[in-house]
Formats: structure tokens, C-alpha cells, sequence
């Protein structure tokens, strides 16, 4: 075992001109670690809830992304099966196991697989766990029933969003995520479909990721 | 990657004679100057955020050591390793350590710049194994062979037809004559080359925008997707950072995120802001099964409660490159190493020494922009001037500028003899330039008016326009 981290810590306490802190203040810096204290937000998200439903909507169209909405989750494999024969896209899913309860089979013209994405998927659905008004992000947080690859391997990304998880800002999103325990191995806030200006600062959409995003918010949840 | 900032003088004579150069980098002002204020101008806080960010950072810095263990515990508790490396060559010896415990044979890699500090690419290749890079920038000039000019967009220095040109030459198995004339064309050709190589990665490597104490977290943020499945893919995850990138809380990091994405793009927010915890979870179906975090000193500890501390509250945004005219005319490449701009002339110098990187400070008009752009508020200008000052000590500035100001001191401390001086020399000036109203060729000026025009004075002194202004 090397001694860096003991040398680079005491290079550190040198450098501040002190020992390791004392009781008081490390408790200080505890309560700290632990208190969650918001910071300054964005006075655009002091509004109530309908207009925040708004402002998701402006931000995440602003982005490039497109939205639509369902009444209620049964609506789901009909708004999905509509919104890939617009674009003209292949009617096959790989879809989150945590969508597994919705009626799909009542769209025969759909095939669903639930489970992680492969290299071969283009479309992939899935939920979220919260969507912030702030900038128009999505929340999506990795675990048995939502696999990451879900959100960056297939060409278009389709994400339900229940009506009630639009909240304002980010911070929003962290309490709802600690409120479940420790922070899962992956939280995603993805803002709009992948791009890059790295060509002569010019915004291609598409550039790893997926190229369309495709937002569905459920009115009724 | 091997330093040539000693040569930025010469460097910069270059890029000031590269057309081609120019053409690129005249890019940058529609880009990220414009999209930059346009988005903060739509949020009337971000005085109160940068304020803000700023006291998060020198909290921290304040108690690093407190933050880096508390960090370490939480990695460790979610089932991931945190490596110490107090030098670069340390930090390459950890990566290719974890590398050969999985047999690595290729490693994709996001963005980072830590791993340009360390060479790692180099390093990697020279004990067999193959990194690539898959930030379209990074891979574009990795392609040809050349450092990054920029810290957020690496190919800035080079045009679409260019980067044609390189895929042309690279990309050997497919159709020689293919249309590549548009961006569009060339962003398919790099994802579709990219996509087969994060699945037959045995390693993903990237940086970190930031490391989360309260949780053992490491926060990437790209546009692209590429850290993404850089990260997700393989069998393995690294992420390799310096140690002041940690910051206490996800509240903290949400506020820096506030900042970052508006300073360097001037969106809104990035695309993908991803945070990493440990390793995939028993029950998860994808994910890497380890998770290493590399976290490096080198040089920065020592930097701590020096003029230079400020300079550890850097969030990497690049807003005061991109705003720098000294940049702006030169490009990234002419500052010789890693980081270029204002915030790699006051860096670079502490990370591989002054006698090296002593020129950088004095790539500056002193304009003031670079200051009053940075999110975190780091008095660029003053501590380039601490670096001047320290050069000066050590007698390591050129001979004819010290002569300079040794002559304009005299001059200055003695009022009417300087008044009288420049009273003359601005006359003067402005009989011989009276045509054109600029010089393009100056005594004792070449290194000014070679590449540009000196505008003329207007015949009369400060100091005469001054009084005349009062008296009336
Ligand atoms: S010094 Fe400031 S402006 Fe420059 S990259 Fe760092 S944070 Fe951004």
C-alpha cells in the first residue's frame, strides 16, 4: 500500500496551515453533509404546478425534444404506436420492466421486449422518476426495472412522464431520489436529445445517443 | 503530453499565419460568446449564483481534507475503490494496474482532461493497449495525432473540411469517393465507427465534472452520449479526477451545474448530466461490475493557501478562453500543453513549472473579460500578474522588457518629464501616421504590427484630453 493518501492529506493540511480540524468543526461540516439545504434557485420556477407543466414543456421543446400527451396509462401503446408511424420508424420496443403492466398487446402492431437494450434496438420506452420545469430535464434513475442502456443505446428514446412528477426545479428530484435510500448506481438527467457542436460549432442532433427524444405525459397520474 | 508552452512566443507566430486556423476559430463569437449571454440573460440571479458558487468552493478547499474522506468512505460503502495518486506518473500506474487485472486489451474513453495531464493515451499504447477516444472532438484530433486546442471542444482549431480530410485518410475500409461535403455526414460516419467500439471495450475511462462527498458520487456532464456508454458498456468504469473537483452535497453540485453548462455552451443545461455511485447493483441488468476513481494531486494540494488557491475553484467551463482575444487570435495549440487560455496561464505554470510555462502569464492584455466571465469568479488578471511578479524576481522575463519598465518607471515617477515625453511621441506619432490613421509598421513595434495594424494616436496625451475636459 502506497502512503499517497496519508501524504496528500497532510500536504493538504500543511498547505491550510493547520492540523486535522477539531471536534466542533467537523460536526459542523457533518450537519452540513447532512442537512440537504437548498442554495439560490430560479425565480422562473416559483410558479404553481399547471404552469410549471407549461414551462417543462416550452424548455424540453426548446431542446429539440417533442411532446405529446396521454389521458391516462392505457393510452400509452396507442400514443406510442401513432407517434412511430408518423416518424416512420420500425414498430419494435424495448421497453422498462417497469412498464410492463401496460396494456401493449391491445397494439398488435407493436412488438415489446422488456429489459436492457441491445446494440440492434431503435426505440426504446421508459419512465422516469421526476422531470424538472427549470430546464425541461428528464430524471432517470437506474435499477432492476429501468436499465440505463434504455436511455442511450436505441435511436429514439420514448419517456412517460406522469403529470405529477413535473416539479420545478432539480433539488425537487433529489429529495424524491433519497426519500427510496442510497443513490442508485445511476441517475441520468438528460436534457434533450444527444448532439454536438464539436464540427465547427455547428448542433447536430444525434451524435452517440439517441436522436429524437419523445416526451409523453400522463394527465391523469 | 510533451510541453512546448516555452515556445509560445513562436507558437503564436504560427497560428497568426495559419489562414485555415483563423477560419476555425472565427467560429467561436457566434458560438459560445453569443449563446453564452443570450442564456444568462434570461436569468436574473446568476450574479447571486456565482456568488454562490464561489462560497461552495472555497468551503471545500477550506476543508478538503475533511471532504476527500468523507467521499472516500461513501465510494467505498457503495462498493466502489477510490486510488490516491499523489504525481501523474502514480495516477498512470493505478489505471494501467486496474487495466491489466481485466486484461484489458482496448479502453473507450470519454472526455477528460486529467487524463490529457497525465498522458495517459500515450502511456496506455506504449504497454499495448489501445485507447479510444469517443467525444467526436477527441476523437477527431486523436485521429490526427494532435493535442486538444480548447478544454470543452477539442477540434475547434479545425474545419469541417479538414475533419473530412482526416476521416478520409483514417477510415480506409469504406468507400473512398463517399460524400462527406456535409456536418451531418460526418457525425453518422463517427457514430457508426464508434458505436462497435464501446462494446468491445474491457475498460471505459472518463473524468468527472465533480465528485460528491455526501454520497461517493462522480457527476460527468457531455452532450454527446459518449461518457455515457463510455461508462455503461464495459466491464469496468474509471473515472479520474483531481482533487478539487470534490464538493460536499448534491445541493452543492446542482448549483455548480447551474453555472456550468450557461458558462461553456451557453445552454441551459447539457444534454446528459449522469452521476455515477459505486458499481452496478446486484439486481441491475446492465452497468459496469467495477468502479474505480483515480483521484489526483498533482501539484494542486500544494497550491492550497498560495496567491494561486483561487485558481482550484476552476469548473473547467472554458467561458474565459473563449471570451480571451489573446485565444482568440492564437488558439489552444500555441500555449504548448493541456490547458490553454487564461485559466491554463495561470495553471500551467503550477502544474509543470514556470521555467517552462513562464510565457503564459504574459499572454494577456490584461483586458479584464476573463475575470468578469468566470462563474466562479477567480481573479484571472491578478494572478497572472502574481506569476509576472515571481518571473520578475527570478529575473526570467525577456531583458529588453525589463529595460522597458525599468525606463518607463524613471520616466513615470518623474511627471513633468513624462508629460513632456508624451506630449512629443504622441505628436509625433499622429503627423506620421496622418493619412492612414494606423501604422502597419512600427520601430521597436514588429512583434505588434507584424500581424496587425497599430491604430495612431489623435495627437494629444491622456493627460492633455484630460485637463482640457476638466476646464471646461
Ligand atoms: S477559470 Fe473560470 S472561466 Fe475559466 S474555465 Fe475555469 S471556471 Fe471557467
Amino acid at each position: 500500500m502506497s502512503t499517497a493518501r496519508a501524504d496528500i492529506l497532510d500536504s493538504i493540511r500543511r498547505s491550510l496551515g493547520r492540523e486535522g480540524l477539531d471536534a466542533a468543526t467537523e460536526a459542523g461540516l457533518r450537519q452540513r453533509l447532512t442537512a440537504h439545504r437548498r442554495q439560490i434557485g430560479l425565480a422562473r420556477t416559483e410558479k404553481d404546478h399547471a404552469e410549471l407543466v407549461t414551462l417543462f414543456e416550452d424548455m424540453a421543446t426548446a431542446l429539440a425534444a417533442t411532446v405529446a400527451h396521454i389521458p391516462n396509462s392505457a393510452a400509452l401503446p396507442g400514443a406510442v404506436a401513432t407517434y412511430l408511424a408518423e416518424q416512420n420508424l420500425p414498430a419494435h420496443l424495448v421497453v422498462a420492466p417497469a412498464l410492463q403492466n401496460i396494456p401493449w398487446a391491445e397494439r398488435p402492431t407493436l412488438t415489446v421486449r422488456f429489459g436492457k437494450a441491445v446494440n440492434e434496438d431503435l426505440v426504446s420506452v421508459t419512465p422516469v422518476i421526476g422531470a424538472v420545469a427549470e430546464t425541461g430535464t428528464l430524471v432517470l434513475t437506474s435499477g432492476p426495472d429501468s436499465p440505463t442502456s434504455l436511455n442511450f443505446l436505441p435511436d429514439t428514446h420514448i419517456v412517460m412522464v406522469n403529470r405529477s412528477q413535473i416539479t420545478g426545479r432539480y433539488e425537487d428530484v433529489w429529495d424524491k431520489i433519497r426519500d427510496q435510500g442510497a443513490l442508485p448506481r445511476t441517475v441520468n438527467m438528460i436534457s434533450g436529445p444527444s448532439r454536438t457542436g464539436d464540427i465547427e460549432q455547428t448542433i447536430q442532433l444525434g451524435a452517440h445517443g439517441p436522436r429524437r427524444l419523445h416526451i409523453l405525459i400522463l394527465d391523469e397520474a | 503530453m510533451h510541453a512546448t508552452s516555452h515556445a509560445f512566443v513562436a507558437n503564436s507566430k504560427n497560428s497568426l499565419n495559419d489562414a485555415t486556423l483563423r477560419k476555425a476559430l472565427g467560429n467561436m463569437r457566434g458560438g459560445f460568446v453569443n449563446k453564452r449571454a443570450a442564456t444568462i440573460a434570461k436569468v436574473p440571479e446568476w450574479e447571486a449564483l456565482r456568488d454562490t458558487g464561489r462560497a461552495i468552493k472555497d468551503h471545500t478547499l477550506a476543508h478538503l481534507d475533511f471532504y476527500l474522506e468523507a467521499y472516500e468512505a461513501k465510494v467505498t460503502a457503495s462498493g466502489g475503490v477510490v486510488h490516491w495518486a499523489r504525481t501523474a506518473e502514480e495516477a498512470r500506474q493505478i489505471v494501467l494496474g486496474i487495466c491489466r487485472t481485466v486484461d484489458a486489451k482496448t479502453v473507450t474513453k470519454g472526455k477528460s482532461m486529467i487524463a490529457e495531464e497525465i498522458g495517459l493515451n500515450d502511456f496506455l499504447e506504449q504497454k499495448g493497449i489501445t485507447p479510444i477516444e469517443t467525444d467526436l472532438g477527441e476523437y477527431i484530433i486523436q485521429l490526427r495525432q494532435e493535442p486538444p486546442s480548447h478544454i470543452i471542444a477539442p477540434a475547434i482549431h479545425l474545419t469541417a473540411e479538414q475533419v473530412a480530410e482526416t476521416f478520409r485518410k483514417s477510415h480506409t475500409h469504406l468507400v473512398p469517393d463517399r460524400p462527406l461535403g456535409e456536418h451531418r455526414q460526418l457525425v453518422e460516419e463517427a457514430r457508426t465507427e464508434l458505436r462497435a467500439k464501446y462494446f468491445a471495450a474491457d475498460v471505459g475511462i472518463t473524468g468527472a465534472n465533480f465528485l460528491i462527498a455526501e454520497t461517493g458520487t462522480s457527476v460527468i456532464v457531455t452532450n454527446e452520449g459518449n461518457g455515457d456508454l463510455t461508462q455503461l458498456l464495459p466491464k469496468v468504469h474509471i473515472a479520474i479526477a483531481s482533487l478539487e473537483k470534490i464538493v460536499p452535497t448534491l445541493e452543492d453540485a446542482t448549483t455548480l451545474l447551474r453555472l456550468l453548462a450557461r458558462s461553456a455552451t451557453g445552454q441551459e443545461f447539457s444534454a446528459y448530466t449522469t452521476f455515477s455511485t459505486g458499481p452496478r447493483r446486484a439486481e441491475d441488468p446492465d452497468g459496469p461490475e467495477q468502479y474505480h476513481v483515480v483521484l489526483l494531486d498533482n501539484g494542486r494540494s500544494g497550491m492550497l493557501g498560495s496567491e494561486f488557491q483561487d485558481m482550484l475553484r476552476c469548473i473547467r467551463c472554458s467561458a474565459c478562453m473563449n471570451h480571451c482575444p489573446v485565444y482568440s487570435a492564437v488558439g489552444g495549440h500555441a500555449y504548448g500543453w493541456v490547458y490553454p487560455g487564461p485559466m491554463g496561464a495561470v495553471l500551467t505554470p503550477t502544474l509543470i513549472g514556470v521555467d517552462e510555462a513562464g510565457h503564459l502569464p504574459n499572454a494577456s492584455t490584461f483586458c479584464g473579460k476573463c475575470e468578469q466571465v468566470c462563474p466562479m469568479k477567480i481573479p484571472l488578471p491578478k494572478m497572472m500578474r502574481h506569476w509576472r511578479e515571481r518571473q520578475a524576481e527570478a529575473k526570467l522575463s525577456p531583458k529588453a522588457m525589463r529595460w522597458g519598465i525599468g525606463a518607463w518607471a524613471f520616466m513615470a515617477t518623474r511627471p513633468r518629464l513624462y508629460r513632456l515625453f508624451t506630449r512629443a511621441v504622441a505628436f509625433g506619432l499622429s503627423l506620421a501616421a496622418r493619412k492612414k490613421g494606423r501604422f502597419t509598421s512600427l520601430p521597436l513595434a514588429g512583434g505588434w504590427t507584424r500581424v496587425r495594424d497599430m491604430p495612431a494616436p489623435q495627437g494629444q496625451t491622456f493627460q492633455a484630453l484630460y485637463a482640457k475636459r476638466r476646464s471646461r
